[in-house]
């Protein structure tokens, strides 16, 4: 990943908020093929590696996942070099490193638990991410056109929210639903859904968000808008959060919230918000923590992650994750040599991350990290770099989604803050998770394309009008 | 718009590096902490993961390991294990190691640092060295002799060789087979509650954590302790001892099992055991000098390590004379564990030197090349050479003519000293039988081996319980298997 810097002059930012200057930015394919190439091989690297470690083989497999996973990273990679060759060359290999070092981790857990095999799944799952990749780089000519079906996106994300109402809880949590043997979790949709729709609304709308309404205590600075303009999308925010916690997904709860304060704050510029926001949460947190006993546990094992062992009942789940990343050190035990599977059920999912830990250590976490910072960072360049605000506020939408999943799940494993059940984007063993981050990474590209694309080629969208008067 | 899109790009960023932050905590600040803490399961899986060293006795390894295949990999596994179990011990995945298994585990698991090729290796690889072993100074005939001539009853064996302290045998009964307590099944935890609640202790290792009073092996002591204060200064003289003898400043009376022991001479007192004598005796050489010569054999030895902790034999240092009279024949608080007479056998054998014993040769890499060894033992001089060469006749004696026939060996030199201890409120306990000696093959230069045997059986006659026909055979087997290997 040496080549971050390649691709994007400084011209791009600096052009950002005066009219862009018509140079022709390279596009970068060839890079973009060769890093892809280059995640390929890391990948099948780790899988023998695996194999090496486990079994003193190399995995029968090998050949076969390779080839698996270069013929999906080449057909995406021809998508966007048909349909978006001016997008960042960075963020597909960026993706397909990250899915291929997943199914890397859950092939090596595998290992530990013959009766439930994950991988395989998680390649078929990932083949459909990369097949809704496909066509949304495909049949998306322009991201603008999202904006017309903001409201479908917002009626579709709430029913999928809503619909694991149905369906029995899983380890406490009611986020899946259960067809022909397949587990899905609409949340993971909704998430995307979602930042669509708040991105349009507050694109239209920002305006009035930031101008209008009445002040308070005779301050410019705290002014509340129009109830009018407020009130669907507060309310649209609290019916989401309000149905997870119902269905004790406190991970995505917490995303959603994250994710509106900081569209909010971005589309608004309004410093305020982030104070309300914080504000809120802080009362929603405490109210919940104490209230709810599913929320008041985690909240108390993150304080205290020992209290089962000194209790004499053995380490649970965080406490495993911890002694798993302690293992690791800073070079890690080397793949397949690890114990991470001490950490029990979700040690696949919620807690893969402490599988990198271990066997990557510490260097190999914190390029993981890298990797996710690079992806957000690509993401908010090409928020920076559009015209249109939509386009800004989705790319930043999307940017932060990644952003903060992977905050609060690397966070909460970690023992950063108290730990909620998430999928760690990419890595984490979870059909919809990776078909949502697939589609996220798509249009990100999609979005990267039109930032990057000459001036003259782009679309006669207005340019931001009052970017320096909005702070 | 800008600005705001680079303060929440600036605002993951911050989030980024909390998570870096927080990252190396853990994995580098704390992980030694999370690394040591008792509930993590990693360092038993590592100290599993490699079949674990073996002990090794006449060069043979007397245990093994078996590949389970589960996560705590490879399980003890013992040949003859118990034969061997109060050297080997246990090595348990539940209930942790014991005796040498315990004291060697550092070797024998792969973790001593001494192992490693550089200092920091290990902690560098992530891996262990294959583990050591560990080589016993056993005979592995003596040790088969003691066993099978304790034929199951209770009892211990200790063998020492004289010139050098090293244990050539260690034997207690009943025994264990500590291989069933290996593996971390239901089997293991049956097998701890069974042998934890028998009644006849097979886990109590006799030979070295279990005291016995000495009863009149103890004489050995008085005896070494009166010539050396000059008390006694003709073994054919004859002594000024009544029989029965009142203990000083009591009404109480001792007596002796046979007659003659009226001022009987050393000589003729040590070959019949005369316990008026003996009591008289311990009382005129006199508190401090009985003390001295019984620490000088290793009495009252708190530290005493083989390398394994061995209970201290105790002689009680402050008494009075009907105390002292009584002590001097080992009984009332005298106690001794059966490796500790051995070691007093042994000095009478070797001039007059007592060797602290040791149990460990050496410790050597897989392949055998060596990685220590015992070094040399301290040693202290528990009489002067005169009288050893005095006391070794005295025994000599006992087993060409007095109590210790039993133990004679056809073209050897043998000498010996039987006890039967009394003990138990009023003595109503059944009397331990004892034996001390040690042997000189045909052609030796000097003593091969020195024996204790304890023989606390229940189910004899009292009748029958004497030291010397009781315990004497097995000593006599014991020798004989070091004298012929």
């Amino acid at each position: 990943m040496t080549k971050a810097g390649v691709g994007t002059g400084t011209t791009v930012v600096a052009a950002a908020d005066a009219p862009a200057p018509a140079v022709r930015l390279p596009r970068r394919r060839g890079v973009e093929l060769a890093l892809i190439v280059l995640a390929v091989l890391l990948s099948v690297y780790g899988y023998c590696a695996v194999g090496l470690a486990k079994h003193g083989t190399v995995p029968p497999g090998a050949a076969g996942y390779g080839a698996g996973l270069g013929v999906l990273a080449l057909l995406a990679h021809l998508a966007v070099r048909l349909r978006a060759p001016c997008a960042d060359p960075l963020l597909l290999p960026i993706a397909v490193l990250l899915n291929g070092i997943g199914l890397v981790l859950i092939y090596r857990l595998d290992l530990e638990t013959p009766g439930d095999r994950a991988a395989p799944t998680q390649l078929v799952w990932s083949t459909l991410g990369v097949a809704l990749f496909i066509v949304v780089v495909a049949a998306l000519r322009d991201h603008r056109v999202l904006q017309r079906y903001a409201y479908v996106c917002v009626v579709a994300a709430l029913a999928l929210l809503a619909l694991p109402i149905l369906f029995p809880a899983v380890n406490g949590a009611r986020i899946w639903i259960r067809i022909a043997g397949f587990s899905i979790q609409p949340g993971e949709f909704a998430k995307v859904l979602l930042a669509v729709f708040f991105a349009a609304y507050l694109a239209a709308n920002r305006t009035a968000l930031a101008y209008a309404g009445r002040q308070i205590w005779h301050c410019r600075r705290i002014q509340l808008p129009t109830g009018r303009v407020l009130g669907p999308i507060v309310a649209i925010w609290l019916l989401s959060v309000g149905v997870l916690v119902l269905e004790r997904d406190l991970g995505t709860s917490l995303l959603f919230f994250g994710l509106f304060v900081v569209m909010l704050y971005v589309a608004t510029g309004r410093t305020g918000w982030i104070a309300v926001g914080l504000l809120l949460a802080s009362l929603g947190a405490v109210a919940v923590g104490r209230l709810e006993p599913h929320v008041h546990s985690r909240v108390e094992d993150w304080l205290h992650p020992f209290a089962s062992i000194e209790a004499g009942q053995g380490p649970n789940q965080l406490a495993q994750s911890l002694f798993s990343f302690a293992a690791g050190g800073v070079l890690g035990t080397g793949l397949g040599l690890g114990h991470s599977i001490l950490i029990g059920f979700a040690a696949k999912s919620d807690f893969i991350l402490a599988t990198a830990g271990e066997e990557l250590g510490l260097a190999g976490l914190s390029a993981l990290f890298l990797l996710y910072g690079l992806l957000v960072e690509r993401g908010y360049r090409a928020g920076l770099s559009l015209r249109d605000p939509f386009g800004r506020l989705l790319a930043t939408g999307l940017a932060s989604i990644v952003a903060l999943q992977v905050f609060v799940i690397a966070g909460g494993v970690t023992g950063l803050i108290p730990l909620t059940g998430m999928a760690m984007p990419f890595l984490a063993q979870g059909g919809s998770s990776v078909v949502t981050n697939w589609a996220i990474v798509a249009l990100l590209i999609r979005v990267s394309d039109s930032a990057r694309r000459p001036y003259a080629e782009q679309l006669d969208e207005p340019v931001d009008k009052n970017p320096r008067r909005s702070g | 718009m800008t600005r705001h899109i680079r303060r929440a790009a600036v605002f993951c960023a911050l989030l980024l590096v909390a998570l870096l932050v927080n990252a190396a905590r853990v994995q580098v600040v704390r992980s030694g902490v999370y690394d040591h803490n008792p509930a993590n399961r990693r360092a038993s899986i590592a100290r599993y993961a490699q079949p674990r060293g073996d002990i090794l006795v006449d060069g043979a390894p007397v245990t093994g390991s078996r590949d389970t295949g589960e996560q705590l990999r490879y399980e003890r596994t013992y040949r003859d294990g118990p034969l061997y179990a109060p050297v080997t011990g246990f090595a348990s995945q539940v209930y942790g190691t014991t005796f040498l298994e315990h004291t060697g585990d550092g070797v024998l698991s792969g973790a001593d640092p001494l192992l490693s090729p550089f200092p920091l290796w290990n902690d560098v690889t992530h891996g262990r060295p294959p583990g050591g072993n560990v080589v016993t100074t056993l005979n592995r005939r003596a040790q088969r002799a003691a066993y099978e001539g304790l034929d199951g009853r209770k009892g211990a064996v200790a063998a020492v060789e004289p010139a050098t302290g090293r244990v050539l045998a260690l034997v207690s009964s009943p025994s264990y087979d500590p291989g069933v307590l290996s593996g971390n099944d239901a089997g293991a935890e049956r097998a701890w509650a069974r042998l934890n609640g028998d009644p006849d202790k097979p886990m109590l290792n006799r030979a070295v954590r279990q005291t016995y009073p000495p009863g009149s092996t103890f004489k050995v002591v008085t005896a070494a302790a009166a010539l050396d204060a000059g008390v006694i200064t003709d073994l054919d003289a004859a002594t000024d001892s009544p029989a029965p003898y009142r203990l000083p400043g009591t009404t109480t009376i001792l007596t002796n099992e046979g007659d003659g022991c009226e001022d009987a001479p050393l000589r003729d007192a040590f070959e019949w055991s005369c316990n008026t004598v003996f009591a008289k005796l311990g009382v005129d050489t006199g508190l401090a000098r009985m003390t001295r010569t019984a620490q000088a054999f290793g009495f009252n030895d708190v530290d005493m390590r083989i390398p394994f902790a061995v209970s201290a034999s105790t002689f009680d240092t402050s008494l009075d004379e009907a105390q002292l009279a009584l002590s001097s024949i080992g009984q009332y608080n005298t106690r001794a564990t059966p490796l500790q007479m051995a070691t007093v056998a042994a000095a009478v054998a070797d001039g007059g030197r007592a060797r602290t014993p040791y149990l460990v040769e050496r410790t050597t890499r897989k392949g055998g090349a060596t990685v220590a060894t015992a070094g040399s033992r301290p040693s202290r001089q528990a009489m002067l050479p005169s009288t050893a060469r005095r006391m070794r006749e005295l025994m000599e004696n006992v087993v060409r003519e007095g109590t210790g026939t039993n133990a004679a060996i056809p073209g050897a030199i043998v000498g010996g000293k039987t006890g039967t201890a009394q003990h138990g409120i009023g003595n109503a306990g059944i009397p331990y039988a004892w034996f001390v000696s040690w042997a000189q093959g045909e052609r030796d230069m000097e003593p091969r081996v020195a024996v204790a045997v304890v023989v606390e059986d229940g189910s004899a006659r009292r009748g029958d319980i004497t030291g010397g026909g009781m315990a004497a055979p097995i000593a006599r087997a014991v020798m004989e298997a070091v004298l012929n290997s």
